[in-house]
């Protein structure tokens, strides 16, 4: 079998991988290769045909399409060396990677691996829905898919269940392609995508969003779903009896939440955290195999690309260094927990403290809080929110830490 | 037009396919008429696929008898046809004292039934098979198996077609006469009619009615060959778990019980089931196969009783397979196999009744029902039947790597994933598309080659089929099927004109 040897590979050509690459070529990593396994560099922007990208990062709204093509140009400038229509098939703990393209399989030895294969959708199975199983049934995502860029009408007549955003963003899109989206389905209290979403996708088209309901049956003995049955839940979740309501529609959509596509990740038996199900990192974004690295949706699922990209340029960066030797294996580290109020924080541990920034998701919505990061009893720093929504994450920057006096940092609401 | 044959077999599923590849080893006309688009989308596919040893049936019954030869035939018919199969053998487990009996009668019944292998073991014992497994005693019969349902009942069926056998899909039998020169009329729904002088009901969860369709229910058999549909559903777990279980672990069941417990089942392709329960449903919906949130939730509670690490991430599908009972819910427990030449009604031969261990006795019932067929025809064996089937068992991502990098040589589209759950390539895709039967659903498509069958259950892949069969074989929107006639997967173009 063939085999090459590289410093860095990157895999995955999404928005993560582009700007992994980005970084770590401008930090003087020479040898580098991306490994995209579609034809096209650009990963699930391609399918995102609406704007809003860049608000942050590059202070305009872009498409989707836009946006990626930003990184591929600059990708392409800097002559980083692209693996289209390649698939990872395994990954070793070594990082000996195999891969699959143009009719060859070989082997690559990378010094240093950075993991941006993005996330996946949560599905029917996943949430043990009953009923029958007709046709018409689909994740919002691959709906956008069929949609934007196969010219493919999935449904007329659509029930969404979850407010996540890709599902608001169809819901949107749906209704102007002609279709009657009948209403969006949350079993939440609050809903799970971002309020600018809510309000540019659903309330400008009259689409109504319930909150503490969920599908609770899928009717279409005929092949094709001829309606749903919703329920109110109560606080643990569960359907309450009495509350039921058939809702004719011809389709069912998901937007129930994205997983982190991990599988190569379990492979190289890189520790995976139980709440993000992405990898456990450090501040450099370093997993704990020394050279493996991850950002992006498969590290922690991300609301808002920009900060995908701010991500994935640390571990770029962070990558080349390894790769030169210049980023230390050895010394302490010190442990971040989510205290009060907060569902998980990434990075989970902190050990080089060059210029670190904390990401989080709190549990619940609410006004007029202070994040609190602490060592113990000390508080190290505090915020004002006057707003925290579990769908939208929060960012605090630390900046230059000295971690020595630190025994462990601990993020919480209060 | 009248199309005329030999034989007739009605209902495509496992028995009625290896009924049709049994006869095609012989110089006769075999056609074979199936009501849904594809072959065994009833209940030859939605079952856990466990070959049984024979311990659970009664001694001198049909059942016992065709499942211990079923069974002994399986290792050469998959061989030959290239189905995967595991023998992993079952562990039949007494929790208590009160269960011995339990172990006693299923040890004798197998031992009358001529079932090979069969042993007590203590706690031990069964450990040394199954790290942790509970219970005071069981029974180890190391014949038991599991093997892919979809992949034999499909193999079947394309093997037969490869050996002259017709293949009739959407032909749903309408009705079915005896002419004055002893032959049969079957009419189907959609205007065909075709003659034959053996007809053979196969036809499962429809057995019933289509033995009333030929007026056999007045016979010898009156109300009994009645069918009673009887609900098992399931949960898929992740593969995560593989390797969890390594043989086949069930309780000792109630002389009553309709099933045999509801348990868990590693699969030939590494996911583990848990199921099947058993519910009778209304005889008027044999075919519905929902799934109730009140079953769901006792599996739930079973599965992470048998397994505490189960999480609920871990279940990435459900589904429900009907069996054709004989016995009506009053009554519960099992009726025996009904397999003969109806009395009174010559050349038509019923098969009634095929619940569990049907997809075991398949070939067994195959070899009965060309006994029978003997009878009408002399049987001259063709000199050009090909027993074997092209390919390899499972999937390219199950071979060494050698032979991986060797075929993606030969053929560059083993080395593209379309499916990346289960790592199915291109290629397999395209066999399974450019499958023999022509049959082109969605789930035609993933019962050949497996794609959709993992975690993201087909979010990944859809639209990358949907592209292959777009731009390489023509598909317009209204061509995607789901499953069955009328699931169709699309409405339209989002606008007329804009392709390409």
């Amino acid at each position: 079998m063939i085999r090459e040897k590289h410093d860095l590979v990157i895999i995955g050509g999404g928005p993560a991988g582009l700007a992994a690459a980005v970084a770590a070529k401008e930090a003087g990593c020479s040898d580098i290769v991306l490994v995209e396994r579609d034809r096209i560099l650009g990963g699930i922007l391609n399918q995102c045909i609406h704007d809003g990208f860049g608000l942050h990062a590059f202070k305009e709204a872009l498409s989707g399409p836009e946006y990626a093509d930003r990184f591929i140009k600059k990708v392409r400038e800097l002559q980083i060396p692209v693996m289209e229509k390649t698939i990872v098939l395994d990954l070793s703990k070594d990082k000996v990677l195999r891969v699959s393209r143009e009719g060859e399989i070989k082997e690559i030895e990378a010094k240093a691996v950075v993991l941006a294969m993005g996330c996946r959708e949560r599905t029917r199975g996943a949430l043990s829905i009953p009923g029958h199983r007709p046709a018409g049934v689909y994740t919002a995502g691959t709906v956008q898919n069929l949609v934007n860029l196969e010219n493919i009408m999935p449904g007329k007549h659509v029930v969404i269940l979850g407010s996540g955003d890709i599902g608001l963003i169809m819901a949107r899109r749906m209704t102007l392609e002609g279709a009657k989206v009948e209403a969006v389905f949350e079993v939440l209290p609050y809903s799970s995508g971002l309020q600018r979403n809510i309000r540019q996708c659903l309330d400008d088209y009259g689409i109504p969003l319930y909150l503490s309901m969920t599908v609770v049956d899928i009717y279409g003995p005929k092949g094709r779903v001829e309606g749903v049955t919703v329920a109110k839940v109560d606080e643990k979740r569960r359907p309450i009896a009495g509350t039921e309501r058939f809702v004719p529609c011809d389709t069912l959509l998901l937007s129930v939440g994205l997983i982190p596509e991990n599988e190569l990740t379990r492979e190289a038996e890189v520790a995976i955290d139980n709440i993000t199900q992405g990898a456990d990192v450090d501040d450099s974004c370093m997993t704990k195999i020394p050279g493996v690295f991850a950002c992006g949706n498969v590290l922690h699922v991300h609301d808002l690309v920009d900060f995908v990209s701010m991500e994935a340029e640390r571990a770029g960066r962070n990558a080349a260094r390894y790769v030169a030797g210049e980023l230390s294996e050895d010394g302490a580290e010190i442990a971040v927990r989510p205290g009060e109020g907060v569902r998980y924080v990434v990075p989970q541990r902190i050990k080089h403290g060059d210029n670190v920034s904390l990401a989080f998701r709190v549990t619940a919505p609410s006004r007029d809080k202070v994040i609190e990061v602490r060592d113990g009893d000390r508080v190290l720093k505090t915020r004002k929110e006057t707003r925290l929504h579990p769908a939208e994450m929060v960012w605090v920057d630390m900046g230059k830490m000295d971690i020595s006096g630190i025994s462990s940092l601990e993020v919480r609401v209060r | 037009m009248k199309q005329s044959f030999n034989v007739i077999i009605i209902g495509g599923g496992v028995v009625g396919n290896a009924i049709a590849r049994e006869l095609s080893r012989f110089q006769m006309t075999v056609a074979v008429l199936e009501k849904e688009p594809d072959v065994g989308m009833e209940t030859s596919c939605r079952n856990s696929g466990v070959l049984h040893s024979g311990i659970h049936y009664k001694a001198g019954t049909l059942r016992a008898k065709l499942a211990v030869k079923g069974n002994s035939m399986m290792d050469k018919l998959c061989a030959e046809l290239k189905v995967k199969i595991k023998r992993i053998g079952k562990l039949t487990t007494a929790l208590d004292e009160d269960e011995l009996p339990g172990i006693k009668r299923l040890m004798d019944q197998g031992t009358a039934n001529g079932v090979p292998g069969l042993e007590v073991l203590d706690n031990a014992a069964m450990r040394k098979i199954q790290p942790g497994v509970e219970g005071i005693a069981a029974v180890w019969s190391p014949t038991s198996a599991i093997i892919s349902p979809y992949g034999l009942t499909i193999a079947l069926a394309e093997n037969a077609h490869a050996n002259g056998v017709k293949y009739f899909l959407r032909h749903k039998v309408s009705s079915i006469t005896k002419e004055a020169d002893g032959s049969f009329t079957v009419m189907t729904e959609n205007g065909a009619s075709f003659s034959a002088q053996v007809v053979v009901n196969a036809s499962g969860l429809s057995s019933g009615i289509i033995s009333g369709m030929a007026g056999v229910n007045e016979g010898n058999h009156g109300d009994s060959l009645k069918i009673w549909p009887c609900r098992g559903e399931y949960y898929v777990l992740d593969k995560r778990l593989d390797g969890t279980i390594k043989t086949l672990i069930y309780p000792v069941p109630g002389a009553k019980d309709a099933g045999l417990g509801i348990h868990l089942t590693p699969t030939v392709d590494g996911n583990i089931l848990i199921g099947p329960s058993a519910n009778y449903i209304p005889v008027e919906t044999p075919e519905d196969y929902k799934v109730t949130a009140p079953v769901l939730e006792d599996l739930r509670r079973e599965g992470q009783k048998l397994l505490p690490e189960l999480k609920m991430s871990d279940f990435i599908r459900n589904f429900a397979g009907n069996r054709p009972k004989r016995t009506p819910p009053e009554e519960g427990g099992n009726g025996d196999f009904i397999i003969e030449e109806a009395d009174g009604l010559p050349g038509f031969v019923n098969i009634v009744g095929i619940e569990s261990p049907g997809l075991t006795s398949a070939p067994a019932i195959a070899e009965m029902v060309r006994d029978i067929a003997a009878r009408h025809f002399d049987l001259v064996e063709k000199k050009n039947f090909v027993a074997e089937r092209p390919g390899f068992a499972g999937h390219f991502c199950d071979l060494p790597k050698e032979e991986q990098e060797r075929l993606v040589k030969e053929n560059p589209e083993y080395g593209e994933i379309i499916c990346r759950c289960e790592k199915i390539t291109k290629k397999e895709i395209r066999d399974a598309i450019e499958n023999p039967l022509g049959a082109r659903s969605l789930v035609s498509i993933k019962y050949r080659a497996r794609n959709g069958m993992g975690r993201c259950q087909a979010g990944f892949c859809t639209p990358r089929i949907v592209r292959m069969l777009r731009d390489e074989y023509g598909f317009k929107p209204d061509d995607y099927i789901f499953r069955e006639a009328g699931s169709n997967l699309f409405t339209g173009n989002v606008r007329e004109g804009a392709d390409k």
